[in-house]
């Protein structure tokens, strides 16, 4: 147990130096990034739990994020209905769609890369729906007024979107957290280990799916409405980008999968690759190459991730001649 | 406690189980023998939910399994082994047990505490920090073992766990199995190892091409011309009569 407490000092020690770090920050850049940082970081939590812990591989998380953002921007610009309230409305949305989503594929037994592609399925169906409706502003995409102020989510400086990006990062963790020591989490593991192992034990395996799933929209659901607020501006493309639907799979794929911090190192590695590759080639472009260099050397040679490389590892027997 | 009655599974053209009956009584150590592809494990899958059947009925406790699903029959007490084991190989071995703990308990230290006790009653104590992955066969098969006696069940499917183990091991499996049943849980198990199936059963079932072709005490199943035949060819039973 002592480990346990010394690892609870160690994780509110950097909870702590997180809250405090603005005041020793004046950049707006570095606040900026950091925002960035802890929002990849959340959205790669919220894949991490379907992926990592349930291993169940999505290529569409984006759907989550697009549809909370459409929920809450569209309560906010059609009824002024604030968005401190449309948050809960958008988590509810992404909640729905991951129990749409869930129950018609997990029903159907998809699994592994069937999976992957139905959501990505989903996700495009999704942007193209956006486009050719009314309601979303279609391909004008919808404007936001800024209006800074709590019932907005809306702050006067980056330092607000900062903390309420931490906020954020901080309960996909507690969640996380939460996973490592509870049953529902040894039943996703297990069902990532082996289903059918997982279902003879008497695990309700579709149950467990989809409400995994549900979490991560729900958890994708808020980052919408944390975008939306923040950038003012929502369009099909923005709001399903396959882009950020890779990337929160990227985080969490190169920090570690299935641990509770892969996702912050790897978006923190990430974005620090991707900004200092930036700020010293000048050559457009080149600075992609080498992002997507450091990134096959990462994968190919740790394929825990990060967290796996340093973790101490496990001794592990074998017996040849068995 | 189990009644199988009139169940057939076809795969395409081939019949893999025609028209079985079998029962299994409370307390009782049943055993399933036959050929390799006489249709042992299909017959096993179908009765823990695995499969579904195209014809007959399969009751648990005087109500139809049918159609259930594997987890739903788990929580009602009956649970299966598989013969090629399954470990959750990312997990250590108490994580695995812990695994079925959790389908009576959503307390982390109950799960645990129980999962500790099953270790000890299969003889894993030793071994419960290492990873699954790191086990031998016999470490697997009593993984297996231990992971489904942690869910309390009534009664115990186990799909050849003494299989590609050496005879110390067999010896130390079957006193495990006997202890497991002096606990209260019925067993039916599939399994090739005769010394242990005479030593183990109250009763055998022997399957052969998918059909039942004889039951009763091991013993005397052991000496039915039919089963002779079945295990070594047409004309073995005279053979063996006339050499004896």
């Amino acid at each position: 147990m002592t480990n346990f407490r010394n690892h609870l000092y160690f994780l509110l020690l950097g909870a702590l130096a997180l809250i405090i770090l603005p005041y020793f920050i004046s950049s707006r850049f570095y606040i900026d990034v950091l925002t960035l940082i802890f929002f990849t970081a959340y959205l790669g939590q919220s894949w991490n739990i379907l992926g990592g812990y349930a291993g169940q591989f999505s290529f569409g998380g984006v759907m989550f994020f697009g549809t909370g953002a459409y929920v809450s921007s569209i309560l906010l610009t059609t009824f002024g209905f604030p968005p401190i309230f449309g948050i809960f409305l958008a988590i509810l949305g992404g909640a729905l769609l991951g129990l749409i989503v869930g129950y018609m594929s997990f029903r159907s037994g998809l699994k592994g890369s069937y999976f992957a592609l139905i959501t990505l399925a989903f996700a495009e169906l999704l942007r193209v729906l956006a486009n050719s409706v009314e309601f979303t502003g279609g391909g004008v995409g919808l404007f936001l007024t800024y209006a800074p102020g709590l019932s907005n989510l809306q702050f006067e400086t980056p330092v607000g979107f900062y903390y309420f990006a931490l906020v954020l990062m901080f309960i996909s963790i507690a969640i996380v957290y939460w996973l490592e020591s509870s049953r529902f989490g040894a039943q996703l593991v297990a069902i990532r280990e082996n289903e059918d192992a997982a279902e003879a034990l008497g695990i309700n395996t579709l149950k467990c799916k989809i409400y995994a799933i549900m979490i991560m929209g729900a958890m994708g659901g808020a980052a919408g409405t944390f975008y939306a607020q923040k950038y003012l501006y929502l369009d099909p493309p923005i709001a399903y980008s396959i882009h950020l639907s890779v990337e929160m799979l990227l985080v969490t794929i190169v920090g570690g999968m299935g641990t509770i911090f892969g996702p912050l190192v790897g978006a923190f590695v990430l974005h620090t690759v991707n900004e200092v590759a930036r700020h010293f080639i000048d050559t457009p472009g080149l600075s992609l190459i080498v992002y997507g260099l450091i990134l096959i050397v990462i994968i190919g040679y740790l394929p825990n991730g990060l967290i796996g490389a340093f973790k101490k590892k496990r001794k592990k027997v074998r017996f040849y001649f068995a | 406690m189990l009644k199988v009655n009139n169940v057939t599974k076809r795969f395409g053209g081939l019949v893999a189980v025609s028209s079985v009956d079998l029962e299994v009584n409370e307390k009782e150590i049943v055993s399933l023998i036959g050929p390799n592809g006489a249709g042992k494990t299909t017959l096993f899958a179908m009765v823990a939910g695995f499969l579904k059947a195209d014809e007959g009925r399969v009751d648990f406790e005087n109500a139809s399994v049918l159609g259930m699903r594997p987890h739903q029959i788990c929580q009602l007490g009956m649970v299966r082994t598989f013969q090629i084991t399954q470990p959750f190989a990312g997990l250590t071995t108490l994580q695995n047990i812990m695994v079925g703990a959790y389908s009576n308990t959503s307390e982390t230290d109950l799960a645990r505490i129980k999962a500790e006790e099953v270790a000890e009653v299969v003889g894993m104590t030793s071994l419960l920090n290492q990873g699954a992955d790191g086990l031998t066969v016999a470490g697997r098969k009593r993984l297996e073992l231990a992971r489904a006696l942690a869910t309390d069940p009534k009664l115990l499917l186990l799909d050849e766990v003494m299989a590609g183990l050496n005879p110390a091991e067999i010896d130390d499996i079957v006193t495990v199995i006997k202890g497991i049943r002096d606990r209260g849980v019925t067993i039916f198990l599939i399994e090739h190892v005769m010394k242990a199936v005479m030593n183990l059963s109250d009763r055998t079932y022997v399957l052969n091409d998918g059909k039942l072709i004889a039951s009763g005490t091991p013993s005397s199943v052991a000496e039915n011309p039919q089963v002779i035949e079945a295990y070594l060819g047409h004309g073995a039973a005279e053979a063996m009569a006339e050499g004896a």
